[in-house]
């Protein structure tokens, strides 16, 4: 005999909606928790130190309702991508190239680990020396300073790829079009987004600094354009536009990964 | 590329055949497979017998051309299987020691995988995948992951993997191993049953020897390196007490 009575319905919906306030509650905290330390200090200090963050609001609603503050903002998203989409397909080919070869493996490994050392504001010099095109120049520090983790994070999942499966799939003698639909392509999958997601993180830094020093519009010009002003919520507002686009692709990124994924065992144990 | 000649009825030939694997220690070589000779007719149930160890995955490599040969001829319906990989596409199927089931496949995708290398349409595909799954008695379970299928259900699957290409010979590396013994017993008489009434030619490599006795209708013990110590075939009609006698001599040889 059951000693505990059958939930209703009604009890379970108001239980879930409970626990997801709750899971929402908890997500939302720490920014809440920024958000007042900010306005609390906005009363003591002068706009251009801590402005309101209502302020801060109006001045993001500005920049989405103004066609051309919103086109840099566009513009400056589009650079982010084309560099992810550059670095990712050069050094996704690498990568095959050093799996393949060990010789080749031996070659690229210390150039690529030379240019992990390369700190971003030198691409961006060596581009303005080397390039006259503006949007070239963006691109080529966006390649160069995303390309090794690309490369080494696509060699570190076709390195990981089960030996067991591998042999499993070859068999059946696939083509090498077949090989890669059905085996590599969803083996490597997992670690390719996570590379997305790490490296959006860094391109999203770099392309300020870029279009800091080389650009006549985007994120990183604007920016530079309200520190000659000392306007800080300007600053602030243009900054929340890039975190913005961050949190909606990571989010995007990680949607695919909840649906591609569900075929992954989840033990009811965490870590 | 070395030209053997495949006597007639065979289906698989192996003539003279050694594997030798440099090793990055001092010892330098490490010879798996030495100077083998071993036919196989169509139709035959052949267990490759014996101790961890004794070659017997190398000799199954090198039939299913995934290991070539350090030297000697190795001929599957009367060609290379390593040199003329391609060539045998649909024409082996194995069956591994563990499932290995791509665990982003459904069930019944996996049983397609090799029908989709054989470019087979997609609704025979899926037919084909559906029947072999509900042969194996995993009706009902065509859209789960491998995650959510029990060992015996995921071996079944890789069972009904090998068996939809409709390949002519097999190749079982110790397929049940890992299971239970009564799920073993009743897949592998599942098994026996499947391959009978396919008229499959099969390579079956166990270390057990009430499996062989089970599965083969001939034994091939081998010592280490992989070399005949002892080639046994029967039928049917072999009696319990002639069967015993086997067993026991097979059980010497392994001990010797």
């Amino acid at each position: 005999m059951s000693e505990t009575a059958p939930q209703t319905g009604s009890s379970h919906l108001a239980h879930m909606l409970f626990a997801a306030i709750k899971r929402l509650g908890s997500s939302a905290l720490p920014f809440v928790v920024v958000i007042l330390i900010w306005q609390f200090a906005s009363l003591f200090f002068p706009r251009f130190l801590f402005p309101s963050l209502i302020d801060v609001f109006w001045r993001c609603l500005e920049i989405f309702s103004s066609g051309t503050m919103f086109a840099d903002v566009l513009a400056t998203i589009l650079r982010i991508m084309a560099g992810l989409a550059g670095a990712f397909i050069v050094g996704g080919g690498l990568a095959l190239l050093m799996v393949r070869s060990r010789a080749v493996d031996r070659f690229l490994s210390p150039i690529l680990t030379l240019f992990q050392g390369i700190p971003a504001l030198s691409w961006v010099v060596f581009a303005i020396i080397w390039f006259h095109g503006i949007e070239f120049r963006i691109f080529f520090i966006m390649v160069m300073t995303t390309l090794p983790a690309f490369t080494f994070q696509v060699l570190g999942a076709l390195r990981g790829m089960s030996k067991d499966l591998m042999e499993m799939v070859f068999s059946f003698r696939p083509t090498r079009a077949k090989l890669f639909r059905v085996m590599i392509a969803p083996a490597i999958l997992p670690d390719i987004l996570t590379a997305w997601k790490v490296n959006l993180g860094n391109a999203s830094r770099v392309v300020v600094v870029a279009e800091l020093v080389g650009a006549t519009g985007g994120v990183g010009y604007q920016l530079l354009q309200q520190q000659q002003l000392f306007d800080m919520a300007g600053a602030l507002a243009w900054t929340l536009q890039l975190v913005f686009f961050v949190l909606i692709v990571q989010g995007a990124l990680t949607l695919i990964e909840h649906t591609v994924f569900r075929y992954r065992a989840v033990s009811e144990r965490a870590i | 590329m070395k030209e053997g000649v495949t006597p007639p009825e065979v289906a698989i030939h192996l003539d003279h055949v050694s594997k030798v694997f440099v090793t990055a220690g001092s010892e330098g070589a490490y010879r798996a497979v030495d100077g083998l000779n071993l036919d196989v007719r169509p139709g035959q149930m052949l267990a490759l017998l014996g101790k961890t160890g004794c070659g017997k995955s190398t000799i199954f490599n090198m039939i299913a051309g995934l290991t070539e040969p350090s030297s000697g001829t190795v001929r599957v319906s009367g060609r290379d299987p390593f040199a003329d990989f391609d060539s045998f596409r649909g024409k082996i199927a194995i069956v591994f020691q563990n499932d290995r089931l791509l665990p982003w496949r459904s069930a019944i995708a996996n049983v397609e995988l090799g029908l989709e290398m054989l470019e087979i349409p997609t609704a025979e595909r899926q037919a084909t995948a559906q029947s072999w799954l509900t042969k194996l008695g995993l009706g009902g379970h065509e859209n789960d992951f491998p995650h959510a299928l029990s060992g015996g259900m995921r071996q079944r699957v890789s069972i009904a993997r090998a068996f939809a290409t409709n390949a002519n010979i097999l190749l079982c590396d110790e397929p049940f191993s890992a299971l239970d013994e009564s799920t073993a017993g009743r897949l592998r008489a599942e098994f026996v049953r499947l391959v009978k009434e396919n008229n499959k030619t099969a390579v079956f490599i166990t270390h057990s020897i009430s499996e062989a006795l089970e599965i083969g209708d001939r034994i091939v013990v081998l010592k280490r390196p992989a070399m005949i110590a002892y080639d046994v075939s029967f039928d049917s009609g072999t009696g319990q007490q002639e069967r015993e006698l086997i067993r026991s001599r097979i059980g010497d040889v392994l001990a010797a």
